[in-house]
C-alpha cells in the first residue's frame, strides 16, 4: 500500500491509484474537480488541466516538490506522496485561468442550452471562476449539426474532452466519430457524416460535460430542475435496465444513466431504453432520487452566493470608464 | 577553434552517393562498432562525449540511452526525429540533404548500442524532396551490406525506413510523432510513461533528433573523449545553426560550441555583420519558442562577460537576462525590426500548430494571436499589454506538451524587453495604419 497525504488528509491506496482516485475515496473540498477523466474509458483525462495539483512532496524517497503542477488524473501515486489541492494558491490560480480558457470560446448561451442546471461547465466556474470576463475577441463558432436522428452537436459548446470519441471507441466499438483538424478549430465528427448508429451511442450525451451534445428526443421541452429524477428500472435484454425517469406528474420526458456523486454514469444504457421508452408503463419507478452530486436541480447548491446577489456585467466596464477619462 | 565533425566533408562533389562518402571514411564507425565493440562500450563513450540532444531540449543522450527498458522482452525501436518545423531552424534539413549517409551511419552505430532491429526516419511532410534522397541511401547502403540481415557478416541486422509527416508541427514532440508514426492522430501523449518505457508500437523506444544520430558515428571513430575535448566544458562538441535574418551571410554553419556571439554575428566567416549595415537590435538564438533577446543581452551576460554560444552561457541569467541555445535556429534583427509584428507572427504560428488537446495551449494560444494582431494594426489598448503576460504566464508550465511553453515565451520575452514597442503602437494607432506592409488586408479577408 501507498500513502498519500492530500490537503493533510491522509490515505492508503494500492500501487497504480491516480491521486484523483485516492482523493475521490477521502471525498469532500480534496478532490480536485474534472471535466475530462473518466473512470470508465480507458486514456481519457489529462486533457482539460481542471484537475491540476501541487506536488509538495515527490515521494518519501525523495522528497523534493514536483517544478510544475500535475494533473491528478493521470499522475499515479507514488509512497509517501504529499499534495495540494484547495491548500495551494498557485493550484487556485491556475484553476481560475483553465477556467478563464475553457470559457473564452464558450458561447454562455445557458438560457437556450438543455444543459443548463445540470452542466460540469457551470459548477466549474461558479467554484472557481471569477466573475468578470477578460475576452473581448471573436468566438469561434460551427453550425449546428445532427449526429445521426437522435443526438444534436452544439460545437460551440463543446470544450473538447474527447469523452464522446472514447465512448465511441470503445463501447459503441466502431470508431466512426472522432476530432477533426486541430487547435481551437478542431471539431467532434463523425467521419464523413457517418451517424452513430450503434445501439449504445446515446452514452455520449451522458458523458459529455457541457450541452455540445444533447437528446434530440428531449431538446427544448422542460427545464431539468423543473422534473422530478426518479430511479426506474425495466427488464432490458441490452443493458442493465437500470435508469433515472426524469418525470413531470406522470409524464416522462427523458431517460438518463444513474450518476454517482461525481457525475460519472454508473451503467451505461441502450438506445431502446434512452430514447423509445418515455411510457410510465414501460418503467418500474422505483421512487425519487436525490442526486448525489451538487448543481443546481440539487438546490441549495446555488443559494450560497453571498454579494452581490445580482452580478451586474457593466458595473466593471463603468468603474474602468470613469477610471480611463 | 573552428574544429568541425559534420560538415568536414559536406562539399566534396556527390558526397551523397554512398561510394564517394564510402572512399572519405564513412562507415568506418560501423565496422569498429559491430566489430570490435560491445553494445555498452558505445553507449559508454557517448556518454563520455558529454553529447547532448540537439533537438531542443539538450538532454544528455548518453544518459537517455540508459533509460532504454531492457528487460521486456519487447522489441526495441530506434526513431529518428527529422520534424524540424520550428521557425528559424533549418539545419537538419541540409544535413539530410548534404549528408544522408551520415546520418545512417550513426544510426546504424546507435542501433547497434541499444540493441535495435528497427529504426525508423520520421521526416516532416514538406520534406518531400528528401524522402528521395534518404531512401536511395539507404536503399545503397542496404546494397553495401550495411543494412538487413547479418551485417558485415555479424549477427546484428537491422532494418530502416523513411516515414513522412503530413505537415504538422506538433509531429515533432516525441510522443506525437511515434503516434503520428503509428498511423494516428499526433497529439502529444500524456507522460509518464516515457518512450524509453513505452515508446513506438507500446515498445521501448529512443527518440533522437538528426543531428544527434549523425554526431554518433564520430564518437564511435574516435572515442568519447576526443569528442570532449571539442566544445567548452559541458556544451562539448560542435553545434549546427542555422542563421537567418538581417546578417550579410545566412546560412548552416558548424561552430565550435564556445566561440563569442559577437564573433558569430559579425565575423566574415559566419553572420558576417548586419546587412546594410544597420544596428543589430534583437536576437532569437534558437528557434522561435526561445526568448528574443536585444542587443546588450545577446553579446554581454548581467555580469558583462561576452556572451558565448554554448548552451550555459547562452541561458545565463535565466528568463530575466538570458535565453536559451535551443535548436541553433539563429534569427537576427536589425534596427528597423517590428518587434511587435514579429511577436504577432510567431503567436500566429504556435495558434496554427496547437494540437488543441489541452485547454490552455488551445484557448491561449489563439486568445494571444488575435490581441497581438489587434496591436500590431493599431487597435490595441494598454490593458492588453498586460493581459498578454497574464495569458502567457497562465499558460506556461499547465499544458501537456512544450508546446504551450514555446507559445508563452516568446511573447513574455518579447513584452519583457521590448515593452516600448508594443507602448508605442498602442499610443500612435494612425502611425501603425499607415505602415503597409500588406498583410492586414490580406489578414482580414482569409475570413
Ligand atoms: C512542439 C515541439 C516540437 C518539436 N520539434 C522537434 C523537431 O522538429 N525536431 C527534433 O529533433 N525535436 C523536436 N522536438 C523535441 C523532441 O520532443 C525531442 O525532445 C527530441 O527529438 C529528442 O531528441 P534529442 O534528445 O536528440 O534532442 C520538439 C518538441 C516539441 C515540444
Ligand atoms: S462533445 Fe461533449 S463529450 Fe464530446 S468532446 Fe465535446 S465536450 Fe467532450
Ligand atoms: S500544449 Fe498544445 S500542442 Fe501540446 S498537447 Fe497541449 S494543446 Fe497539444
Ligand atoms: S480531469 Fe485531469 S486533465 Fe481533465
Amino acid at each position: 500500500m501507498l500513502k498519500l497525504t492530500i490537503d493533510h488528509q491522509t490515505i492508503e491506496v494500492a500501487e497504480g491509484t491516480t491521486i484523483l482516485q485516492a482523493a475521490r475515496k477521502i471525498g469532500g473540498s480534496v478532490v480536485p474537480p474534472a471535466m475530462c477523466w473518466y473512470s470508465k474509458l480507458e486514456g481519457s483525462g489529462g486533457k482539460c488541466r481542471t484537475c491540476l495539483v501541487k506536488v509538495s512532496e515527490g515521494s518519501a524517497k525523495d522528497p523534493r516538490p514536483l517544478p510544475k503542477l500535475v494533473a491528478s488524473c493521470r499522475t499515479p501515486v507514488i509512497d509517501g506522496m504529499v499534495v495540494q489541492n484547495k491548500t495551494s494558491p498557485e493550484v487556485l490560480e491556475a484553476r481560475k485561468a483553465i477556467v478563464e480558457f475553457l470559457l473564452i470560446n464558450h458561447p454562455l448561451d445557458c438560457p437556450v442550452c438543455d444543459q443548463a442546471g445540470e452542466c460540469d461547465l457551470q459548477d466549474l466556474s461558479y467554484d472557481n471562476g471569477k466573475v468578470s470576463c477578460r475576452y473581448q475577441e471573436s468566438r469561434r463558432e460551427f453550425d449546428v449539426i445532427d449526429i445521426g436522428n437522435l443526438i444534436k452537436l452544439h460545437m460551440n459548446r463543446c470544450i473538447l474532452c474527447y469523452r464522446c470519441v472514447y465512448v465511441a471507441d470503445q463501447i459503441s466499438g466502431k470508431r466512426i466519430h472522432g476530432i477533426l483538424y486541430r487547435g481551437d478549430v478542431s471539431e467532434i465528427s463523425t467521419y464523413i457524416k457517418n451517424s452513430i448508429d450503434h445501439n449504445f451511442s446515446g452514452n455520449v450525451i451522458d458523458v459529455c460535460p457541457v450541452g455540445a451534445l444533447t437528446d434530440k428526443t428531449f431538446r427544448f421541452k422542460n427545464r431539468v430542475w423543473f422534473l422530478k429524477p426518479m430511479t426506474a428500472h425495466r427488464d432490458c435484454p441490452t443493458c442493465s435496465g437500470k435508469v433515472i425517469a426524469w418525470m413531470r406528474g406522470s409524464e416522462i420526458y427523458r431517460i438518463t444513466g444513474r450518476k454517482d456523486e461525481f457525475g460519472e454514469v454508473e451503467e451505461f444504457i441502450c438506445n431502446e431504453c434512452r430514447f423509445e421508452k418515455k411510457n410510465i408503463n414501460d418503467w418500474i419507478v422505483e421512487g425519487p432520487t436525490t442526486l448525489k452530486r451538487h448543481s443546481v436541480i440539487s438546490q441549495n447548491h446555488y443559494k450560497e452566493i453571498k454579494t452581490p446577489s445580482v452580478i451586474n456585467p457593466l458595473e466593471e466596464k463603468m468603474e474602468t470608464q470613469t477610471n480611463d477619462e | 577553434m573552428g574544429r568541425k565533425i559534420l560538415l568536414e566533408n559536406s562539399d566534396i562533389p556527390n558526397i551523397k552517393s554512398f561510394d564517394v562518402f564510402r572512399a572519405h571514411g564513412g562507415y568506418v564507425s560501423v565496422e569498429k562498432a559491430l566489430k570490435t565493440m560491445a553494445p555498452d562500450e558505445i553507449i559508454e563513450e557517448v556518454k563520455k562525449s558529454g553529447l547532448r540532444g540537439r533537438g531542443g531540449a539538450a538532454f544528455p543522450t548518453g544518459l537517455k540511452w540508459t533509460f532504454l527498458d531492457r528487460k521486456s522482452n519487447k522489441p526495441r525501436y530506434l526513431v529518428c526525429n527529422g520534424d524540424e518545423s520550428e521557425p528559424g531552424t533549418f539545419k537538419d534539413r541540409y544535413l539530410m540533404e548534404k549528408l544522408p549517409h551520415l546520418l545512417i551511419e550513426g544510426m546504424i552505430c546507435s542501433s547497434f548500442a541499444l540493441g535495435v532491429n528497427t529504426a525508423y526516419i520520421y521526416i516532416r511532410g514538406e520534406f518531400k524532396y528528401l524522402l528521395g534522397i534518404l531512401n536511395q541511401a539507404i536503399n545503397e547502403a542496404y546494397k553495401n551490406g550495411f543494412l538487413g540481415k547479418n551485417i558485415l557478416g555479424t549477427n546484428f541486422s537491422l532494418d530502416m525506413y523513411v516515414h513522412p509527416g503530413a505537415g504538422a508541427y506538433i509531429c515533432g514532440e516525441e510522443t506525437a510523432l511515434l503516434e503520428s508514426l503509428e498511423g494516428k492522430r499526433g497529439n502529444p501523449r500524456i507522460k509518464p510513461p516515457f518512450p524509453a518505457v513505452v515508446g513506438l508500437y507500446d515498445c521501448p523506444t529512443v527518440v533522437n533528433n538528426v543531428e544527434t544520430l549523425a554526431n554518433v558515428g564520430y564518437i564511435v571513430n574516435f572515442g568519447g573523449d576526443a569528442y570532449a575535448s571539442i566544445g567548452l566544458g559541458k556544451s562539448t562538441g560542435t553545434k549546427l545553426i542555422s542563421a537567418c535574418g538581417k546578417i550579410n551571410n545566412p546560412g548552416v554553419y558548424e561552430i565550435e560550441l564556445g566561440m563569442s556571439v559577437e564573433d558569430f554575428i559579425y565575423k566574415e566567416e559566419f553572420c558576417g555583420g548586419i546587412k546594410d549595415n544597420l544596428e543589430l537590435k534583437a536576437v532569437v538564438p534558437g528557434g522561435s519558442s526561445v526568448p528574443i533577446v536585444p542587443k546588450k543581452i545577446i553579446l554581454f551576460t548581467a555580469s558583462g562577460e561576452k556572451r558565448l554560444m554554448t548552451y550555459e552561457s547562452l541561458a545565463e541569467g535565466g528568463f530575466e537576462s538570458g535565453t536559451m541555445l535551443g535548436s541553433g535556429g539563429f534569427i537576427v534583427y536589425d534596427q528597423n525590426a517590428c518587434i511587435v509584428r514579429n511577436t504577432w507572427n510567431f503567436s500566429r504560428f504556435y495558434h496554427h500548430e496547437s494540437c488543441g488537446q489541452c485547454s490552455p495551449c488551445r484557448e491561449g494560444t489563439g486568445w494571444m494571436e488575435k490581441i497581438l494582431w489587434r496591436i500590431e494594426h493599431g487597435f490595441g489598448n494598454m490593458k492588453d499589454i498586460d493581459l498578454l503576460v497574464s495569458i502567457a504566464d497562465k499558460i506556461e508550465g499547465n499544458t501537456i506538451c512544450p508546446l504551450g511553453d514555446a507559445a508563452a515565451w516568446p511573447v513574455a520575452s518579447a513584452i519583457r524587453h521590448f515593452r516600448e514597442d508594443f507602448i508605442f503602437h498602442v499610443q500612435y494607432p494612425e502611425i501603425i495604419k499607415n505602415i503597409k506592409h500588406g498583410a492586414l488586408y490580406k489578414y482580414e479577408n482569409q475570413d
